[in-house]
């Protein structure tokens, strides 16, 4: 062999650690408090979705009226109370975690898929075909969110699939936007010259040499989007155009809560605390990965 | 008809890139044509078109802003210019490879070594991924590094380290022209003597023609048959080795190795050459050199052609059509 004579020797070698990137990453995540607050949330609250699914019985614990107890205050029996129907709202709440979960996170694979794979093509060609993707991301980022999605659900009726594809579409454009901006750094890199010197094609650089290093704001923007998404989701519920009545949706649950938020307000209060924490452990966790994936800070 | 095996045949290569503050002149007609098993040293100052050069023969220039005009382009008989970019990507990483300059940004952070390897074999073999992997461990192996390394990522390598793993990227389909665009500036001293040494051998060993790009003389006299410098996008002076260090014609060649210490005589003063490359915007009419040169006269600035000295060495100069014309440097 060619290279026996510049063999490096077992010391030599041995002061490189094994280090894999995704062990580097959750390193520099522990590090922060908020960010592991964000995570023990979002576990809890997975956990609680799932432990309901089993517990409760669809028709005899979450939507079956019993007007005997209605509007009773928060007690041991019914912890959050009950609302104007006698439903237990601890019971459609935690029941109701699945429905907020499920549309904030297949909503966010939708534009994230798209968008990214638009802003991706735009950022790695440039010129022309990036002005037009940009251009028309703009027009649609220009249309509130909101008003966006009660359009596209005006339009192809309510049900929780096209609740998950209005949101859906209303957040390609963030994406494209964080991915192409992502891109332009890693396009000229010198690894992208080197893989078209080795012949390999356009389509394959995009996704296996720019993608995986343009990855960091993508997947912050995911747990933001998640966020983003439950809440829009609660919005267009809370207007009537998300998942029919009578499943537990939380933003339904606010809204039909709301009749009698001067009196009973524990029917809106318990709901609406629901959103927040599922986004705010989101939103904390996106927070800790934009830290832990932003090189700068490594130590 | 040339007779010689060649594996790369270039005539009147032009490149220009047209921006909005003019037109930037990178090349400028320039010929090359190196035969197989050769190993060729493109020597020039930086801005002299080496490294456009490179991207040219890969047919890699950016368009736009960049045009590129060539009466002809084979490689290894096959007419570069005719190629579509579905053909180029077959071409490229099998036929013709390249070297970077700099090991740090050349490869991928976030694939493994072994993976970066594997890819250009599994493009251009008709193997599985598994046989490609199993011939990139073999391949790190011949460049001197322990296959159970191929499952490490580049951070987790020493500069010299990273280039051997370039090289064993851009030999693992053992192409027939290698591009090794100043594959050393990058590295300190006695890391350069390793890989140097290393890619001598590797070419022997595939009989990979070379084009070594560099602005060191001394790396061309280590590795290198023949020499090119290279002058405002042009070929100033070509010949082999002998031709060029021994017999130096050119007086920008001259000036280059006056502007080098001389081992003999340690207290000589070193008489760079004055002034600076002209702006590639803005190239001087006939020989670009002519503002500087010290033997100027009024025949540099018509248009310039090369002059045969003999089989093997060619100069780009006018004064040789001047009776007894010598430079300083063969005088002595």
């Amino acid at each position: 062999m060619v290279g026996e004579k510049w063999k490096y020797s077992a010391d030599e070698l041995k002061e490189y650690k094994k280090r894999s990137m995704a062990k580097e990453v959750w390193r520099n995540y522990k590090k922060s408090p908020s960010a592991m607050l964000g995570l023990v949330i979002l576990v809890v609250i997975i956990t609680l979705a799932i432990v309901a699914q089993v517990i409760f019985d669809y028709d005899e614990d979450i939507v079956q009226q019993n007007i005997m107890n209605r509007l009773q205050k928060p007690s041991a029996e019914h912890i959050f109370g009950t609302d104007q129907y006698g439903r237990d709202i601890f019971a459609r709440i935690l029941y109701g975690a699945k429905y907020s979960l499920s549309v904030g996170i297949v909503s966010v694979a939708i534009s994230c898929f798209i968008g990214s794979t638009l802003g991706l093509i735009a950022g790695y060609y440039g010129g022309r075909l990036e002005n037009i993707i940009l251009r028309t991301c703009e027009v649609f980022v220009g249309i509130p969110s909101v008003l966006l999605g009660i359009a596209i659900m005006a339009a192809f009726g309510q049900s929780i699939v096209v609740l998950m594809l209005a949101i859906g579409l209303v957040y390609v454009p963030m994406f494209a936007r964080t991915a192409r901006a992502a891109v332009l750094p890693v396009r000229d890199q010198e690894y992208i010259e080197a893989a078209k010197v080795s012949g390999v094609s356009d389509f394959r650089i995009i996704f296996t040499h720019v993608l995986p290093n343009s990855m960091s704001p993508i997947i912050v923007q995911v747990t933001m989007g998640v966020a983003n998404g439950i809440l829009t989701a609660s919005q267009l519920s809370f207007l009537g155009l998300g998942i029919p009545v009578p499943a537990p949706e939380w933003g339904a649950m606010l809204s039909s809560g709301r009749e009698f938020i001067r009196d009973y307000s524990y029917l809106t209060f318990f709901p609406g605390l629901a959103i927040m924490i599922t986004v705010l452990a989101f939103n904390l966790m996106g927070d800790g990965l934009r830290d832990a994936l932003d090189p700068k800070l490594k130590q | 008809m040339d007779k010689r095996d060649l594996v790369l045949d270039v005539k009147n290569l032009v490149v220009r890139y047209e921006t909005e503050d003019g037109i930037v002149k990178a090349v400028n007609g320039l010929n090359l044509q190196i035969e197989r098993g050769k190993a060729i040293g493109l020597v020039g100052e930086t801005g002299a078109g080496k490294t456009t050069t490179a991207l040219s023969l890969l047919r890699l220039i950016p368009k736009p802003p960049g045009v590129e005009e060539c009466d002809h382009m084979f490689l290894d008989g096959l007419d570069m210019l005719s190629l579509s970019v579905k053909e180029l990507e077959k071409v490229r990483g099998k036929d013709i490879s390249m070297i970077f300059q700099d090991p740090m940004t050349a490869l991928n952070p976030v694939l493994t070594v072994g993976d970066q390897i594997a890819e250009s074999i599994f493009l251009h073999e008709d193997v599985s991924y598994a046989e490609a992997r199993k011939r990139a461990i073999e391949m790190l192996e011949v460049v001197g590094i322990p296959g159970e390394r191929a499952n490490e990522y580049p951070h987790q390598f020493s500069g010299g380290m990273k280039q051997r793993v370039v090289i064993a990227i851009a030999l693992a389909c053992h192409p027939k022209l290698l591009i090794a665009d100043e594959p050393t500036t990058a590295l300190d001293v006695t890391i350069q003597a390793q890989v140097l040494d290393l890619m001598k051998n590797l070419r022997k060993h595939y009989k990979t023609s070379l084009i070594m790009i560099t602005h060191d003389l001394g790396i061309v006299a280590e590795i290198c048959d023949e020499v090119a410098v290279m002058y405002s996008g042009n070929i100033v002076e070509r010949g082999t080795l002998e031709d060029v260090f021994n017999k130096t014609k050119h007086p920008y060649t001259e000036g280059l190795f006056n502007s080098l210490p001389n081992i003999n005589d340690r207290k000589a003063m070193l008489t760079p050459i004055k002034g600076l490359m002209p702006d590639p915007t803005n190239i001087p009419v006939g020989c670009p050199f002519h503002p500087r040169c010290p033997y100027m006269g009024e025949d540099c600035k018509q248009p310039q052609w090369e002059r045969a000295i003999s089989d093997t060495h060619f100069v780009r100069c006018s004064a040789y059509d001047r009776t007894g014309f010598r430079i300083e440097r063969e005088e002595r």
